[in-house]
């Protein structure tokens, strides 16, 4: 309580210079959050083109349709399948030319193979899972061939890890900018109430009773500094949802979670500044 | 209750601050330490509450050890020993009562008994009058007496006062001293650091003198004709210790 009361206390003896802590950590939050918000809506839009990942088989003209119902039974076992369709040759036919369009009448009738498509959950549609379902179904002897995109779905794949890689790499350079802020404004603190300090210190206040207005100062500046960067990365979203193009914004997990970080930080960066620094005093 | 053991103190720039220094001091015993400046009267007195540790030898105070205090005992020791300086170090933006009442808050005291206390004091100290006060309203001499105050809150078994008459004048200099004696024969120790040898030589305190960071006279070991009275103790105050000037 009354560690709250001087974190209080000594923010309101340096108004400016605590404004101006929680502003910069809320900058460092709002690029840290703009780069998530980007990062969350291209997987988004890798979640929906990946829906669309499927294996197809194309069946012999000679299969017979009992066997194939039982290999469709068999493969919809697959842990890996969420989805068994079977296309007849009059739906692929009925198909391609609703595709095709004015080049329609190109087919005809027993042109285009029957077919199985399978479609993956979410979750198991990686390269290799994929890769392993289509091996799986070509040793039935009536599948002629199976087709999947193998080059596709890797450069999908390969996408979304650079994209997680990029921002983990940046979300740690962006944190770790934000804590050296916030160590540096609390060490500022720290300098300002030096003498108040080394009172403390004579008449017998304990170190984490020294160290603990500080390390609240930081928590409130963090949090403080993430709702603040919360408020601009919105506007920003707003801004680009009423201009550009359709977004999404955070859910309530990845908002607490943001809240949280700014909080750890906050603290962080007192530990490490009020550690070093009151052992000076 | 203090005992000093062949303690010996140095600085990596400046060299030897102290030498060979023993003594002990008892239960509510009154010691003047003095000593022209730079003998290591203030580095003495540092060693008493933990501020730092010596390089040799070892400073007992209160069944704490200077070999190995952890930082909670010093924390603890000091809430039992009061500490006061020449230049008062008072928090210039709160008031006399406020000042003392501190020492009492950042150690977690009970809220109930503080009120009770810093009343108590602030009479012992004769300023009740001035509680609501700020430092820059106050003379010197009250400003000492406010410090001097907040080292008495926690009821301390000796109080350490470095040259607490230091900056003040002639009659405000009278004033304190009679406060440290008037502490002294209510029980508490007192070890305080001076220069201010007129009043030192009319006492029959025990008087430890420091030179060249040694103990060259203790009272309690020689009787009082051997004290180097003869010589004129301003030559050794000034010029400063050339070491001071790095
Ligand atoms: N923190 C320090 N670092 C280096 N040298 C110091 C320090 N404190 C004191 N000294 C040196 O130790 C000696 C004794 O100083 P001090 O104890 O302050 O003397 P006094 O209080 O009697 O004037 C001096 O030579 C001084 O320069
Ligand atoms: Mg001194």
């Amino acid at each position: 309580m009354r560690s709250a009361r001087e974190a209080l206390t000594a923010s309101r003896r340096a108004p400016l210079l605590s404004a101006l802590g929680i502003v910069t950590i809320a900058f460092s939050l709002f690029a840290f959050g703009l780069f998530g918000l980007v990062a969350i809506n291209i997987r988004k839009a890798l979640d929906e083109v990946e829906e669309r990942v499927e294996v197809r088989a194309f069946l012999s003209d000679s299969a017979d349709i009992e066997a194939v119902a039982a290999a469709m039974k068999d493969i919809g076992d697959f842990p890996e399948v969420l989805r068994i369709d079977y296309v007849s040759k009059e739906k692929a036919l009925e198909r391609a030319r609703k595709e095709m369009g004015e080049f329609a009448d190109v087919f005809e009738a027993g042109v285009l193979p029957a077919s199985i498509e399978v479609h993956l959950r979410p979750g198991m549609r990686s390269p290799s899972s994929v890769r392993s379902v289509a091996d799986r179904m070509k040793t039935y002897s009536f599948i002629d061939d199976v087709r999947y995109g193998e080059e596709w779905v890797e450069k999908l794949y390969r996408l979304r890890n650079i994209a997680t890689v990029a921002g983990i790499a940046l979300g740690v350079a962006f944190a770790a900018v934000a804590i050296i802020i916030i160590g540096a404004t609390i060490r500022m603190t720290v300098l300002a109430r030096a003498k108040e300090i080394s009172i403390m210190r004579l008449v017998g206040a304990t170190d984490m009773f020294i160290r603990l207005p500080f390390l609240i100062d930081g928590l409130v500046k963090g949090v403080l500094g993430g709702l603040l960067a919360l408020v601009f990365v919105w506007v920003a979203n707003r801004v680009v949802n009423e201009y550009f193009m359709q977004t999404i914004f955070f859910d309530r997990q990845l908002i607490f979670l943001g809240v949280v970080g700014g909080a750890v930080m906050g603290v962080l960066g007192s530990l490490f500044s009020v550690g070093r620094h009151l052992r000076r005093i | 209750m203090i005992r000093l053991t062949d303690v010996a103190k140095e600085y990596p720039r400046s060299g030897v601050a102290l030498a060979q220094i023993s003594f002990e001091v008892k239960k509510g015993e009154f010691v003047y330490l003095t000593g022209p400046s730079g003998s290591g009267k203030t580095t003495i007195l540092r060693l008493l509450y933990m501020d730092d540790k010596p390089s040799q030898g070892e400073v007992w105070i209160n069944g704490v050890s200077s070999k190995n205090a952890t930082g909670r005992e010093i924390s603890r020791l000091r809430r039992r020993l009061g500490i006061v300086f020449q230049d008062f170090r008072l928090l210039e933006d709160r008031s006399a009562e406020a000042n003392v009442r501190f020492a009492l808050e950042v150690t977690g005291a009970p809220k109930a008994t503080i009120r009770a206390k810093v009343t108590r004091v602030l009479t012992q100290v004769g300023l009740a009058s001035k509680a609501t006060s700020f430092p820059r309203e106050l003379s010197g001499g009250e400003q000492q007496r406010v410090a001097i105050a907040r080292a008495l809150i926690n009821d301390p078994f000796v109080l350490i006062a470095d040259e607490p008459t230091g900056n003040l004048d002639e009659r405000a200099t009278r004033s304190v001293f009679q406060l440290l004696r008037d502490i002294n024969s209510s029980g508490t120790a007192v070890i305080m650091a001076t220069h201010d040898l007129d009043l030192v030589r009319r006492s029959n305190y025990r008087t430890i003198e420091l030179n060249h960071g040694r103990v060259v006279f203790d009272s309690s070991e020689s009787p009082a004709s051997e004290r180097p009275i003869e010589e004129p103790w301003e030559v050794r105050e000034t010029p400063p210790d050339s070491t001071e000037q790095i």
